[in-house]
């Protein structure tokens, strides 16, 4: 396989739930080995367009393709962390049997998981800081360690491409930290992430990479190109209040009277 | 006693442990997937199934009536799936529609049959409420057969129904097929419920799916323990009320499994460890205790710093003011060696005051901020 084709193309993506269109018409390239952040304002699509990517949606028109062919022949290559709040953590089951259904796919019919799968759900554990809750039910956990549970059973799939789900969303501190540091190792190995990510203000600190998405592709590229003013701009549109809401969390840009110019100069 | 020379008691004690482990064990990932009330309209749905195949064959052959179960029980459960795909309606009113119209459609279907001037049609209505006492050996070999399918075909299943069960959306993106292991699992459901009409009845049988799982769900945190002690509380109910039911006359076996169902839920959501409602009770009654300890140390510590001699004493009556019943919390603090009683004074102890700073959050509470 020639390692010059991208991780993701997506090539005239549309979605529509019922009447009303999702996604337009996206295109997309991301190159193997970035750190990718897509942002965009409450209903541009970016959870649908990572689901659409993982045939979780059905799109309208368009096709997904992963290393260069399409996605149903590479789910190997492709590990999932769904938004925490998708499932009943209620659910009879430990924390390590969670981080262990990352093998499943690997595994194939019949078989069980195994002395090889616990020890690379440790692993994981390990990684995110969570191996002291391997025995833990889950509904014992907190928010920020559901998240981190989450993110430990996709290590385990071993994947080249990475699609996260909105892992930031009301995390702790701790768990942030977790998640920053994985996702930096991730990148050191040489893996491709995205993530639909909430938080404009650390976009330039946590990724190399920036998809700006509402309903259309704005603009994607490397942060320092397309994280302008200009086309955040364009991808909030009239919905400024909602941007200054979302970028005032850090004091240095409260007595700042233009959130967006500072921070496209960040 | 009876029970172990009477062979047709035996026979119904057996075809009722065989289908209540059945459909406790598989009730479980009904329960769990949130799908409880669709046993209950697989169960309705299948009465005009039962009539139909009667109608058409002319036969009462237990392999014939519930295969005709199955076959309606599975359309009630697509249209279920359609409706909710094709239209707005929820999958509640869905459920809903569904088991009314089916039930509905049996009833007229049973009428007509009871109606007609032959007597082969006798005995159909049991249907409705369950008779174990009619059970056959060959309805019991049928149960058995049918129900080991079922079981086996979980087991084989196993962690793909348990992923399909905590997270399908995931359970997609590693490629599974989703869409056939649903199929799978609502078929050993369907098989699972129609294989204890005639001993429960089409009305009560959902309650030998939901029941078992909810209760069982109170004793473990664990899936594999939750379904095998789900199949052992359905055994148990399905034998209670079996065995009940066939030794009293005219009694109909479903309202009997039922009630002994009750008393399993009843039991495992009241005192089941750490889920159950009465020890939820004592730690929250203990809870409230502690919390009223220290409001009750908190106002001793707050007299105390009024006084420029900290060991001066204050009477019951005026902690009594502010706290009604405080003299069971001084003499409980006290016993932690908090504060201190002289005649009817009461004073906070050095040991208090430091107890006090933490405000009842235990001396890890500066670390933890």
């Amino acid at each position: 396989m020639n390692d010059d084709t991208p991780a993701i193309e997506v090539n005239d993506l549309t979605v529509a739930y019922r009447e009303k269109p999702v996604l337009w018409d996206v295109d997309l390239t991301v190159p193997r080995g970035v750190l990718m952040a897509i942002v965009g304002p409450n209903g541009a699509g970016k959870s649908t367009l990572i689901k659409a990517m993982l045939g979780l949606v059905r799109a309208a028109a368009g096709e997904v393709l992963v290393h260069g062919r399409p996605y149903a022949e590479q789910r190997r290559q492709v590990a999932y962390v769904p938004q925490r709040g998708s499932v009943d953590w209620d659910f009879p089951t430990s924390v390590l049997d969670v981080v262990m259904m990352g093998c499943y796919g690997q595994l194939g019919w019949l078989r069980r998981p195994g002395k090889r799968e616990r020890e690379s759900a440790m692993a994981a554990l390990g990684q995110v800081a969570m191996q002291d809750f391997a025995d833990r039910q889950i509904s014992q956990l907190s928010g920020g360690q559901q998240q981190r549970v989450f993110l430990a059973r996709a290590l385990v799939q071993n994947a080249g491409l990475y699609l996260m789900d909105e892992p930031f969303q009301g995390v702790d501190a701790k768990t942030e930290r977790a998640i920053v540091s994985v996702l930096q190792q991730l990148r050191a190995d040489g893996k491709t992430v995205v993530v639909v990510h909430h938080d404009l203000e650390t976009v330039p600190e946590y990724f190399d990479s920036v998809l700006l998405l509402n309903v259309r592709r704005i603009a994607s590229g490397p942060v320092g190109e397309v994280f302008t003013e200009e086309n955040l701009r364009l991808t909030y549109g009239g919905r400024a209040p909602l941007l200054q809401r979302s970028a005032v969390r850090g004091p240095r840009l409260l007595d700042d009277t233009d959130p967006v110019t500072h921070m496209a100069a960040d | 006693m009876s029970f172990w020379t009477d062979y047709t008691l035996q026979i119904v004690a057996l075809g009722a442990a065989a289908l209540g482990l059945t459909s406790g064990a598989l009730g479980s990932f009904a329960v769990l997937r949130k799908q409880s009330l669709l046993g209950d309209a697989i169960s309705h749905a299948a009465l005009p199934g039962i009539a139909l195949a009667f109608l058409l064959t002319g036969s009462k052959a237990p392999l014939v009536l519930v295969l005709g179960a199955a076959v309606a029980g599975w359309i009630g459960t697509l249209v279920v799936m359609r409706i909710v795909n094709a239209t707005r309606n929820k999958e509640d009113s869905a459920l809903g529609i569904v088991l009314a119209v089916f039930f509905g459609f049996g009833l007229v279907l049973l009428t007509l049959i009871q109606k007609r001037p032959d007597a082969s049609q006798a005995g159909l209505d049991r249907f409705l409420f369950g008779q174990a006492a009619t059970l056959l050996q060959r309805d019991v070999i049928l149960i058995s057969v049918l129900g080991g399918i079922a079981l086996l075909v979980s087991a084989v299943f196993w962690k793909e129904f348990k992923l399909l069960a905590f997270d399908p959306e995931f359970a997609t993106s590693i490629g599974l097929p989703v869409r056939l292991l649903d199929v799978i699992l609502t078929s050993v459901l369907v098989l699972s419920i129609v294989i204890g009409l005639q001993t429960v009845g089409v009305v009560l049988m959902s309650a030998m799916v939901v029941a078992p799982a909810a209760a069982a769900r109170q004793w473990t945190d664990r899936l594999g323990r939750m379904v095998l002690l789900a199949g052992g509380f359905g055994a148990l109910a399905g034998v209670s009320g079996a065995v009940i039911s066939s030794a009293a006359q005219h009694v109909p076996t479903g309202p009997t499994i039922v009630l002994c169902l009750t008393a399993l839920v009843v039991v495992s959501m009241a005192f089941a460890p750490t889920r159950g409602l009465v020890w939820e009770g004592v730690r929250q009654a203990r809870n409230r205790r502690t919390l009223h300890m220290h409001s009750v140390l908190a106002d001793l510590q707050a007299l105390a710093l009024q006084h420029p001699e900290q060991e001066h004493g204050h009477a019951t009556a005026v902690l009594e003011i502010v706290h009604p019943g405080a003299l069971h919390e001084l003499k409980a603090l006290e016993q932690r060696g908090w504060a201190r009683r002289r005649g009817d004074d009461w004073a906070i102890t050095p040991a208090g005051r430091a107890e006090a700073a933490t405000h009842g959050r235990g001396p890890d509470y500066e670390e933890e901020r």
